[in-house]
């Protein structure tokens, strides 16, 4: 699937990448990201950490193609977003990223299962009942495939939500504050499902938190702070929670 | 997006809020409806003025004088099949206003002098009894033919035939009596007695020379086409007779002329209804759009999902133009049936002092279904556009 170019070692390949928003008329401008480069690996589980304002959203949106940058390079898969149309962007997030929301962002009249098949609507995919079955059982939910999720608890609501992320096979798992909404029983049983695909199904994983216990799972942390990395570090075996 | 996605996201998104989607389907269900209710009373109405014009007789022409009178030595002039081949019959009428009264029961009633052609010319079939005949009019005779509505006003629900009236003071017998007949040139209100009689007995007026002057003639054309044969003829024979060098001194009236420009008027009030069926068509438009425009600020967020999650522009566009034209569509079609509905039950009623008459032609649910489609393609893409146009990272963030 991966196009082999210079890039090709590295699913996330960011390099020198510059974010400026101008506010107002355009006299203030804001440097969200300034000069940020890295790699991510496939199979890594990555966590990108940062107080509010530091860039990780920022960060997070270009890494997701729902931004691009407005400098440096961006390379997802060995395919340079920088450049790309919206159509284009569009299509490598529907076969490049999955999305996992710190709200789980379900559509409540359908049916768990009728989540998970929803992104696969977005470009031609056959047998989407199977795979979103498939999908819906990796985060242990077979047995609630028919239940809409307001018949379903916070932590189940956000597994679906993983599902769904999942059903395309996407390059990246990309979860923004995957636990910011749940409590500590349910945030347990979600960073355990993250591990377990990242672990045992060798999914690439990136979580965008604030929260130390979150990051810890993760075997690497990157810092934010004023729009640049500040560090990036294996996690220390004295953080595991 | 297939297109069987875009209806089941569609559907799915208008069984979200019923009433909404139910409210905005009505303001097009009215403006349908109406289309449909306004363009059919137009047609029937368009059907109705042929239907009464016709009703006058078929192939009519009609010959008023403007300036020298009409004299029975002109209606024998034109029945000469020598000069006019393409006449079939000339009927000659005096008119006159009387009071005709039985005993202490008066009514006033116009008073036509005519001859037995009036019968066939203006297309008029008895009721009871017999119509004027060749001998009445040679003898002066005081009989009378009686309108429906004359004879139901002085004898009620019974047969008069055989009995004695009075019009202006004189004695009349009434030999029969017209079936009621609508439409214009509806004689149910008059009074027919031989030309003769009229003219002598009733009417003061003399012309020189002993002859009798006629206030119009009705002639008949032998056919449809042989219509404008018989007015050059009339005028030929009219002219040689009246010894016209310059302008004529009468004036002959085409039925299908007159057909025509009622049918030209009634063209008119057709396209005025049309317009103002099609305004409440465009109200229930901007109300689709209104409802649009809504539904995408609601579902900012859901909108972010759906691009988050890979949909291009193009889906966001198709599934919410859908959306539209599903809500007009299907009021497009309760429209359709409604008006329809309502058509056939006004049609040949008496309501608000006018009788109605409507006709359904097929091509006309037809148009409607088809603006109402329309109308949701033209008002559902401005805020499908807008929807699409949305930035995922502020539409996720939306609250």
């Amino acid at each position: 699937m991966s196009t082999p170019t210079y890039a090709s070692q590295s699913v996330i390949h960011i390099r020198d990448v510059t974010k400026v928003y101008e506010m107002g008329d355009g006299t203030i401008q804001v440097r969200a990201l300034d000069g940020v480069t890295l790699d991510i690996y496939d199979g890594e589980y990555v966590a990108i950490m940062g107080a509010s304002g530091s860039g990780k959203s920022t960060l997070m949106n270009i890494i997701g193609c729902l931004d691009v940058p407005t400098s440096g390079t961006y390379h997802i898969d060995g395919q340079a977003v920088e450049t790309m149309s919206n159509n284009r962007l569009a299509d490598i997030r529907s076969r490049k990223v999955g999305f996992v929301f710190q709200t789980h962002n379900l559509l409540p009249r359908l049916t768990a299962l009728a989540n998970v098949e929803l992104p696969m609507m977005y470009g031609s995919w056959p047998n989407r009942r199977e795979r979103a079955e498939h999908a819906l059982n990796l985060v242990n939910l077979g047995d609630r495939m028919d239940h809409r999720p307001t018949e379903l608890s916070g932590g189940q609501q956000q597994r679906v939500g993983i599902a769904r992320a999942l059903v395309k096979e996407p390059s990246v798992l990309l979860a923004d504050e995957p636990t910011g909404n749940l409590d500590t029983t349910n945030t347990v049983e979600i960073l355990n499902i993250i591990s377990d695909l990242n672990h045992q199904n060798g999914i690439t994983v990136i979580v965008v938190t604030h929260e130390r216990d979150v990051a810890a799972r993760a075997d690497r942390i990157i810092t934010l702070s004023d729009g640049k990395v500040t560090s990036d570090e294996p996690r220390s075996s004295t953080q595991v929670a | 997006m297939s297109p069987i996605d875009i209806i089941r996201t569609s559907i799915y998104s208008l069984t979200a809020n019923r009433l909404r989607a139910a409210l905005a389907l009505l303001g097009i269900v009215l403006g349908v409806c109406s289309v449909i209710t306004l363009m059919s009373i137009g047609r029937g109405s368009t059907d109705r003025i042929t239907e009464l014009i016709q009703g006058l007789g078929s192939n009519l022409l009609t010959v008023i004088p403007s300036g020298e009178p009409l004299t029975l030595t002109d209606v024998e002039a034109l029945r000469d099949p020598l000069y006019t081949p393409s006449i079939k019959a000339v009927a000659p009428q005096i008119g006159t206003f009387g009071t005709i009264h039985i005993d202490n029961n008066t009514t006033q009633a116009s008073i036509s002098g005519v001859t037995p052609e009036f019968l066939h010319v203006r297309n008029l079939e008895m009721g009871t009894g017999t119509f004027i005949g060749t001998p009445h009019v040679e003898s002066l005779a005081e009989v009378v033919v009686l309108g429906a509505q004359v004879s139901e006003d002085l004898f009620g629900n019974q047969d008069p035939t055989g009995a004695e009236v009075r019009i202006n003071g004189r004695r009349f017998r009434v030999v029969g009596v017209l079936a009621s007949q609508s439409g214009f040139g509806s004689m149910d209100d008059q009074a027919l007695i031989p030309i003769t009689t009229a003219y002598y007995r009733l009417s003061g007026q003399r012309i020189p020379g002993g002859d009798i002057s006629v206030d119009q003639i009705s002639i008949q054309a032998r056919d449809v086409e042989s219509v404008d044969q018989a007015i050059e003829e009339i005028e030929t024979v009219l002219r040689l007779s009246h010894r016209i060098t310059e302008a004529d001194d009468f004036t002959v009236f085409n039925q299908q002329e007159i057909l025509d420009t009622f049918d030209e008027a009634n063209q008119t009030l057709v396209v005025f209804l049309g317009t103002v069926a099609g305004i409440s068509l465009l109200v229930g438009g901007i109300g689709i759009m209104n409802i649009m425009l809504v539904s995408v600020t609601e579902r900012t967020r859901e909108i972010g999902i759906r691009q988050a999650m890979g949909a291009k522009r193009r889906d966001i566009v198709a599934q919410f133009v859908t959306e539209a034209v599903f809500l007009t569509f299907g009021g497009g079609i309760i429209g359709v049936i409604v008006g329809i509905a309502l058509a056939t039950a006004i049609d040949g009623r008496f309501l608000i002092g006018t009788e109605w008459s409507t006709r359904v032609t097929s091509d006309i649910p037809i148009i409607a279904l088809i603006v109402s489609i329309a109308v949701g393609l033209f008002f559902g893409i401005y805020p499908a556009v807008r929807a699409a146009r949305l930035n995922p990272i502020e539409a996720l963030r939306y609250e």
